[in-house]
């Protein structure tokens, strides 16, 4: 030990000017010191100080860090694994994290120490112990990973059932044949109601199984309620999923203005003997249209999203616009636009994000950006990718009244010094012009400017542009024409060659002096061009023979021969192609007569389109539509259905708040609920901290509330709406409450006799606590209660001495199940000897007894004479340590030694315990996952009703009932003797003789031999 | 701290629970100790319905002190007038305050707020239907909230740039002539004036005057940063001279942008002013604080 310092000291003292992992990897000498420190990084991790031990681990990590392999000292940090210091902890858990999956083996060393970790009375511990289970990538502890979720799911702590929420897509990656069993754990998980859990589960919702819709039914309301108050990532899953759920549950609100509008385009279109039929046609339609109802849960969706537009998480905004996007009724879509303009302020990568989206909207809801249009000015200083995003958006929103701002705004654009942003600039003035038809002329005339650009690049771009836009009506412009083609000599970009080109090829008949003179130009440079532009003159003389066959005649041949010889095998294609149909020889088939229809006939004008055109198809604000490709793991946003599916699924059974008697009872209980806090108790007695803060809520949410009393009696009509709605949804509450009234009132019922079950239960209770302290003899007077707590008879006598083997000695004993009062973890066994011969036996003792570790024995005191035919009964006290073990001893007279054993029952080990139903539930939930062992059986002939199953069950084991609101379920519980653990039994009845046994016991091996013994009591 | 992939905590207040920010002090203590800034404790804001807020908060002295800060965001032209302009704000809140403390700010002019974004620990309910701002404050340092004024309200934009860019066709020169002066400044003085030009590739050096401040052209980035500071309403800083050109060049199209900030102390801009703040929940009396900002945000004037 004392080497170990001095060796790390000389180390760090070597370390301080040139840290240690700051080698470079490819100095010659890395090798051999690499093997040596290691070796003191092992030393260091073996030392018993915990400094030594983090600075060893701090070195690890931050070699991983680094790329290096650190793999050869695991099995020296697996053993920090049970460090007590949660520094090391953590760091050992980094470590495992990165390593566990190559050294499978070394790591299922340090599994139990993250078993004994998920047992840890901290919550906080368990959820680290399950957080690093989880993620050790190894196969073989899939089972364990499936109980410690499954148990971790049923936690008390919602911070834990958090953590066994992210546990799952963890698992299901590494073994997705779990899927089922996971999908359990998430149902039961999305039942749950507190806000820390509601996000997760909804992620490992979206992870395995995002189609099981079905799950989210009955949780719906749940979560739009909850949606305030969970953390902002959680919200952004949530809101995701429900936009998904809602375009598959309810209907389209926009369908009757769709419908509208088709209408009117109709109409608009249709000649004048087509609108009689229309008009006939039209009541149908009307009739057909129903008017739209929006579903009341819809409706909340919206409401309970709304709020969240202010959040300062830009991704939560996002949500909630992508969400308004695609499920509101148009009038209301408009709300978010002023949130998404607030985020452009934010850093550009999310402008970019907010920006492409912005894009997607500006085009299917133009009105809804307009009165934001100069936020989306351009600023010299943005970002390229910005600014033509931004130009983009402009572009949508350009109309008739705003058409003269944008373009001077644009104008100052193509001063920019960002090229790429001038050419984006020139395009969006081309779309202008071709989408609004009064500025055509004048972005025309603009563009024609540009071509005396010193800018090259803009020339070329207003080339390709005005070529578009001379498509639309080339007669009138065929000075731009001649203009352009004088533009040829000095232009060096291919696009714009190439366009010039078409240009003049397409209306070679407006420019009939010029066209040939541009062939010629052409021919002559022609095996200089780029391929793009020698396609154009192939084109350009083909057309220009076919017009003007005349002058061009020998210029085409010799451009077609040249392309014959050309490198690019298209060009050599498309010139043989075009010789064959325009040169008329003898072999050149049918199609020659038509090569002038060919070639010249009328071409549609292009249509300049948004590139972000029917983007909406993915949904919002996902990967998918920002690359406008389907990403992998990417969810289809569904069509809206024709009709809606049964809103009812949604419906919840609400008993707690439904016995309220009135309504204005309920509607003061809605109210509150604290706007900040969940609806459930979350932390346990332990956490003093958190105590704290819940009383601190109520407070503030007495606040909160007061100041919504004071807005409802205010004339917000908003609030007012609101009511009207919820008064909407309880009526159809109050239906189902009628139905339920019958139902309650036979709960009630069972529920009195109960309460007086166990009323009795307790001044029993409180009777045994009396009698202790009035120093009573315990062992008569309890007999009595046990008696009546255990059933009577039941009480099964074993042989301990034969009275033959005895020599007329006999000896029985029996469970007596009553406390052992000398020592209460005793098991107390009544012995009773019966001399069955002739003479007295004399010092009846007990001598050397043979016992397990840890078992002791508590010997009746010696029975001095037994007369003949006489019988005595003594009560001896055995602990049995929880264990079925034998107690050996031998058994003396004062002539003869016996040798005899006792073995108990395993349902004799425990005693009794009385629990509420509610301590019951609370209790089974803490004993889940390995300990709770669930069997099938068929219940024995005899097993008719509930009365013979309890008494069969006590029989066997010595278990109190627990009284139960079900009449299907018979609960018992118990406690084991000697170390008090819980042992909890639950007998479910199904019909046709079927059960369901239920035992949970953290001793797993007790609660085996305890199925196995009622299941055979049970089956008799 | 993500779990695989999912943000698990992004609140700072649990990351600083988590990992403690370094201080001269602590730093000095932990190479003496040999301990770190790494919590001993374990995190339990996480499991707290407010996990904005720390447990068990104790301070001697109990302070609040709010910064309003106010950015204007503008876009001149030429000829000096707005094309576009908007304010963006955001109080930003110290608050020491021992237990749990719960505050409500109310403004003199809430209607003047067009868009806002809160803290979680706003209750937006309250400030839909009274517009005031009631909230459980985090400890320390964080911003309260943000907002925006819009292009629909006039804003008053503090200063006026003449400029007067030009490159000349021939010579490889250029001249450049700017002033800066006092426009709507409600009377404070507007301090921190810098201003920026980002110059075309082809301009190499700068040669100018300026009867105010410093300026440096670095003729890497093409940067020209005139360090003004105070601006004096009775002598306008004035900044003036020529520049030459990569010889050969041809003379650049564009102008360049100019982009200026600047400070102005004790003035929101807007116009917005804090009414008042209550505390509830708690005996003591806190100290209280309103401080008043206003800076340039995106200010550019083109030329």
């Amino acid at each position: 030990v004392s080497a170990a310092p001095s060796a790390f000291s000389d180390e760090k003292g070597g370390s301080a000017s040139e840290p240690e992992y700051g080698h470079d990897p490819a100095s010659g000498g890395i090798f051999s010191s690499d093997y040596k420190r290691h070796d003191d990084l092992k030393e260091m991790l073996d030392s018993n100080k915990d400094s030594l031990k983090l600075e060893a681990m701090k070195r690890i990590v931050a070699m991983i860090a680094r790329g290096k392999n650190a793999s050869d000292l695991f099995p020296a940090v697996v053993k920090n694994v049970a460090c007590k210091n949660i520094e090391v902890k953590k760091l050992v858990y980094v470590y495992l994290v990165r390593y566990a999956e190559e050294q499978q083996d070394l790591a299922l060393l340090s599994i139990s120490t993250f078993q004994r970790g998920l047992k840890d009375p901290n919550q906080l511990i368990r959820a680290s112990a399950l957080r690093v289970l989880s993620s050790i990538r190894v196969t073989i502890i899939v089972p364990i990973m499936m109980l410690a979720i499954k148990e971790a799911a049923s936690d008390m702590s919602p911070y834990v059932r958090k953590t066994a929420a992210h546990a799952i897509p963890k698992l299901h990656s590494l073994d997705p044949e779990q899927k089922d069993q996971l999908i359990e754990v998430i149902e039961k998980l999305l039942a749950d109601k507190t806000t820390l859990v509601a996000g997760s589960v909804v992620m490992a919702f979206e992870e395995v199984c995002p189609d099981r819709i079905d799950l989210i039914h009955k949780n719906y309301r749940k979560l739009c309620n909850l949606l305030i108050d969970v953390e902002e990532w959680g919200q952004v899953v949530i809101i995701n999923m429900l936009t998904r759920y809602a375009r598959t549950q309810f209907l389209n609100p926009n369908i009757n203005e769709s419908l509208l509008e088709e209408n009117s385009e109709k109409a608009f279109y249709a000649s004048d003997d087509e609108e009689e039929e229309d008009k006939k046609a039209e009541p149908a339609t009307l009739a057909k249209r129903k008017p739209y109802v929006m579903d009341p849960d819809h409706r909340l969706l919206l409401r309970n999203t709304k709020p969240l537009l202010q959040s300062r998480n830009a991704a939560v905004v996002m949500a909630v616009a992508q969400l308004y996007f695609h499920l509101a009724p148009k009038a209301e879509v408009g709300i978010i636009a002023k949130a998404l303009v607030r985020l452009m302020r934010s850093h550009s990568e999310v402008q970019y994000v907010v920006l492409q989206n912005v894009a997607t909207m500006s085009i299917k809801r133009r009105g809804m950006f307009e009165p934001y249009l100069k936020s989306f000015y351009i600023r010299s200083t943005d970002p390229t990718q910005i600014k033509v995003l931004k130009l983009e958006v402009l572009t949508n929103l350009a109309n008739e009244t705003n058409i003269s701002t944008i373009l001077r705004e644009f104008q100052t654009y193509i001063k920019s010094m960002d090229k790429d942003f001038v050419a984006a600039s020139i395009q969006a003035i081309g779309r202008c012009a071709t989408n609004i038809g009064e500025v055509r002329d004048t972005c025309l005339n603009g563009l024609v400017q540009l071509l005396s650009n010193r800018d090259e690049l803009v020339v070329a771009e207003s080339v390709v542009v005005i070529k578009k836009l001379l498509q639309m009506q080339p007669e009138q412009h065929s000075d731009i024409i001649k203009h352009m083609a004088k533009l040829i000599d000095n232009i060096q970009v291919p696009m714009a060659r190439a366009s010039i080109l078409w240009l003049i090829g397409e209306y070679c008949e407006h420019v009939p002096k010029i066209a040939p003179d541009v062939l010629r130009k052409m021919a002559k440079s022609f095996t200089n061009e780029e391929d793009i532009v020698k396609l154009q003159i192939i084109n350009l003389a083909a057309k220009l023979y076919l017009t003007n066959s005349k002058q061009s005649k020998l210029l085409t041949q010799y451009v077609l021969n040249l392309a014959k010889y050309d490198q690019n095998y298209d060009i050599r294609d498309r010139a043989r192609f075009i010789r064959q149909l325009i040169v008329p020889t003898d072999k050149s088939g049918a199609l020659s007569k038509y090569a002038k229809k060919l070639f010249l006939a009328l071409k549609p004008a292009p249509v300049l389109e948004s590139p972000f055109k029917d983007r909406d198809h993915f949904q919002l604000g996902s990967l998918s539509h920002l690359l406008n490709a389907k990403a992998a793991g990417y969810q289809e946003l569904p069509n809206w259905p024709e009709s809606a599916p049964d809103p009812s699924v949604r419906n919840v059974e609400i008993p707690d708040w439904s016995k309220c008697s009135s309504r204005k009872d309920r509607k003061e209980k809605k109210v509150e609920k604290p706007f900040y806090s969940d609806s459930e108790g979350e932390s346990g007695p332990t956490e003093s901290a958190d105590s704290g803060n819940c009383e601190s809520d109520s407070g503030s949410g007495s606040a909160s509330a007061s100041g919504s009393d004071e807005s409802g009696s205010g004339s917000e009509s908003e609030e007012s709406g609101e009511e009207t709605e919820s008064d909407e949804e309880e009526e159809d509450e109050e239906e189902e409450k009628k139905k339920r009234k019958k139902l309650d009132k036979t709960k009630a019922k069972k529920q009195a006799e109960e309460s007086a079950e166990r009323c009795t239960i307790h001044t029993i209770h409180q009777i045994s606590c009396i009698i202790n302290f009035d120093q009573f003899d315990m062992n008569k007077i309890t007999s009595v209660f046990s008696q009546t707590l255990a059933p009577s008879g039941s009480i099964k006598m074993y042989e301990l001495l034969h009275r033959i083997k005895g020599e007329g000695l006999a000896v029985e004993y029996c469970f007596s199940r009553q406390p052992f009062s000398p020592e209460p973890n005793m098991v107390a066994v009544q012995i009773q000897f019966t001399n069955n011969t002739n003479s007295e036996t004399k010092n009846l003792h007990i001598e050397d007894p043979r016992l397990q570790s840890g078992m002791r024995i508590r010997e009746f005191a010696e029975i001095d004479v037994l007369a003949a035919g006489e019988s005595v009964t003594v009560v001896m006290g055995i602990d049995f340590c929880d264990s079925t073990q034998a107690a050996n001893f031998q058994l003396c007279t004062h002539t003869r030694k016996f040798f005899v054993s006792i073995q108990p029952p395993v349902g004799e080990l425990m005693t009794p315990a009385f629990l509420t139903e509610n301590d019951f539930k609370k209790e089974q939930g803490k004993l889940m996952g390995m300990n709770e062992i669930l069997e099938k059986l068929t219940l024995g002939e005899k097993c008719v009703n509930e009365h013979v199953i309890v008494e069969r069950v006590t029989a066997t084991a010595n278990l109190s009932r627990v009284p139960c609101g079900s009449d299907k379920e018979c609960r018992f519980a118990g406690k084991t003797v000697s170390s008090g653990c819980l042992v909890l039994v639950t007998v479910t009845t199904k019909e046709g003789g079927g059960a369901q046994l239920t035992v949970n016991c953290e001793k797993m091996l007790i609660g085996t031999m305890l199925v196995k013994d009622i299941l055979q009591a049970l089956s008799q | 701290m993500l779990d695989n992939g999912f943000p698990l905590a992004t609140e700072s207040n649990i990351l600083k629970e988590l990992i403690r920010p370094p201080t001269i002090l602590r730093s000095m203590v932990n190479t003496i100790t040999g301990s770190s800034n790494v919590g001993e404790t374990l995190p339990t804001g996480q499991l707290s319905t407010i996990p904005w807020r720390r447990a068990g908060v104790k301070y001697t002295n109990n302070e609040a002190y709010f910064d309003v800060v106010e950015e204007i965001d503008a876009i001149l032209d030429k000829s000096g007038t707005t094309v576009f302009a908007e304010i963006q704000g955001v109080i930003d809140a110290c608050v020491k305050l021992s237990g749990m403390p719960d505050l409500t700010l109310s403004f003199m002019n809430p209607r003047l707020l067009d868009d806002v974004s809160f803290h979680p620990c706003v209750r937006y309910k309250r400030w839909e239907s009274e517009r005031v701002i009631s909230f459980v404050p985090p400890d320390g340092n964080f911003q309260l909230m943000s907002y925006h004024i819009s292009a629909q309200n006039l804003v008053a934009i503090p200063v006026y740039v003449k400029q007067n860019i030009s490159f000349f066709e021939t010579g490889s020169s250029g001249r450049l002539d700017i002033t800066v002066g006092p426009k709507q400044t409600m009377g404070k003085t507007v301090e921190g004036l810098v201003v920026t030009v980002h110059m075309p590739k082809v301009v190499l050096s700068a040669n100018l005057n300026a009867t105010q401040g410093t300026y440096n052209y670095d003729p890497v980035t093409k940067i020209l940063v005139w360090d003004i500071g105070k601006l004096n309403p009775q002598k306008l800083p004035n900044l003036k001279g020529s520049l030459s050109l990569q010889s050969g060049a041809p003379k650049p199209e564009e102008n360049p942008s100019l982009n200026i900030d600047l400070k102005i102390q004790q003035l929101a801009i807007s116009g917005l002013k804090v009414n008042r703040l209550d505390m509830y929940g708690e005996k003591y009396k806190p100290f209280k604080g309103v401080k008043y900002v206003t800076k340039a945000g995106k200010f550019q004037v083109r030329t």
